[in-house]
């Protein structure tokens, strides 16, 4: 117990590094939150330009959500930070994280919008054009309001996977709060930073994920 | 068009780099096959533990389950990596990787069985008790069965994703697809062995992914 005490909630340790955990908290929190709104607004129009059903632009939008979905958001990481260089488009570790997970994240939103919008009724599609309603107020008025409510749970829940993927910045020396927590644990040779980070992120994702859950199970039940 | 064939298609290194990542394939698969494998079981397990209604024991699967639910992926296996040796346990990056991953599937798998489990109506319960089944044979041969049908969809998306995760083993210097294609580009200069990577990554998790959706249709409009 002593020697888990002396490792793991170690105050001298924590003392000494807290602003390097604080600094790495800054990045984590900016990464969420410009890369979530980015993810979520190419996810949409990915979607919307799919439900207006052009057969050529729904196979070209497939394949694209697809390949995001399965591309290990790490190797698209890689691709952008080490191998864009080489054609001259040099990108920080900010702006690559935000890049690779924002592409990453807009196949898994493109996916949940679509669902979203195949789950609502033909019906409402042909009733809207019977009053003659233009194809955009038709998506935006009448169809994407529905369509989001019937996914709320797959939306939340992968809004909570994307700040959850912001870690793998540290791949790419970005002193988000993993890589902070790394760098003082080598510093103080005591893996108290490192609790310490985990505790943060559970602190802090805790109230999503229950939130998360509890989405997904009325989603279960209502099926 | 000269560039991007010299530096993102290069046959010469290509051939150079195919043996090495091709082995770095191999223990992709291999990680990823026992991370679904590891993590479903325990879920499973672990869903069926919480059946038996023992308060301690529910206590803690709860806590394993929400703790590893909230955590990044990356914080999971950096902590196991460079936590525990401070407590004298050293574990090898296949371990880390496979442990890691396994437990935040299993975490998630226990989720999706119990919440299946519950959303079924309690009338199935009652009826099987009324014609004399035992608790144990209701859950298996009853609840179990028509649980799992509830499961499936949410499950493959889950553990598609998280063994996807795998290339995360490359911060924990697992010599996976990722990891290998780096070091041979570091030698090169020369970012190809990353399109060869991506190349595999693409063969291995596309079908998994476009089976995933057809999985997802099946189960949906099946009933």
């Amino acid at each position: 117990m002593e020697m888990f005490l002396e490792n793991f909630a170690n105050i001298d340790s924590l003392l000494r590094i807290y602003p390097l955990l604080l600094q790495g908290l800054i990045y984590t929190f900016w990464l969420s939150v410009v890369a979530l709104p980015l993810g979520i607004l190419l996810g949409l129009a990915i979607a919307v330009l799919y439900s207006f059903k052009h057969r050529w632009l729904n196979i070209a939008l497939l394949v694209y959500i697809d390949l995001f979905r399965s591309f290990p958001v790490v190797v698209l990481l890689i691709l952008i930070y080490f191998g864009l260089p080489f054609l001259g488009f040099t990108l920080g570790g900010f702006a690559a994280a935000v890049l690779a997970i924002v592409l990453n994240n807009s196949g898994y939103y493109g996916e949940i919008f679509r669902a979203g919008i195949l789950s609502v009724p033909q019906g409402q599609f042909d009733a809207a054009r019977a009053l003659g309603f233009g194809p955009l107020r038709l998506v935006f008025h009448i169809v994407l309001p529905q369509a989001i409510r019937n996914v709320m749970a797959p939306l939340a829940s992968n809004s909570l996977e994307l700040v959850k993927t912001t870690p793998i910045a540290a791949l790419v020396a970005l002193p988000e709060l993993l890589r902070s927590a790394r760098v003082a644990q080598e510093q103080t040779y005591n893996p108290t930073p490192l609790m310490a980070a985990a505790v943060i992120f559970f602190v802090l994702l805790y109230p999503f994920a229950r939130w998360v859950a509890r989405l997904e199970r009325q989603a279960l039940k209502a099926r | 068009m000269d560039r991007i064939v010299e530096y993102y298609f290069n046959t010469k290194i290509f051939a150079i780099a195919f043996p090495e990542v091709l082995a770095g394939f191999r223990t992709t698969v291999i990680v990823s096959l026992l991370i679904i494998a590891f993590g479903v079981l325990f879920g499973l397990l672990l869903a069926l533990i919480r059946c038996a209604n023992i308060r301690p024991l529910n206590w803690i699967i709860t806590i394993y389950v929400d703790v590893l639910r909230t955590l990044p992926q990356l914080v999971v296996m950096v902590f196991l990596y460079f936590g525990l040796p401070y407590l004298g346990l050293t574990l090898s990056p296949f371990v880390t990787t496979v442990l890691a991953l396994g437990m935040v599937l299993s975490a998630f798998a226990s989720e999706i069985f119990w919440s299946a489990i519950m959303a079924l109506p309690r009338g199935q319960w009652d009826a099987a008790s009324a014609l004399g089944f035992s608790r144990v044979r209701t859950l298996l041969t009853i609840i179990l069965p028509q649980a799992i049908r509830l499961a499936v969809p949410l499950l493959t998306n889950r553990a598609i994703s998280i063994s996807k995760g795998t290339a995360l083993g490359t911060a924990v210097s697992l010599p996976e697809t990722l990891g290998q294609a780096q070091s041979v580009m570091a030698i090169v200069a020369n970012p190809s062995p990353l399109t060869l990577a991506a190349a595999f990554y693409l063969t291995f998790f596309l079908p998994l992914v476009v089976a995933s959706r057809w999985i997802e249709y099946r189960y949906s409009h099946g009933r």
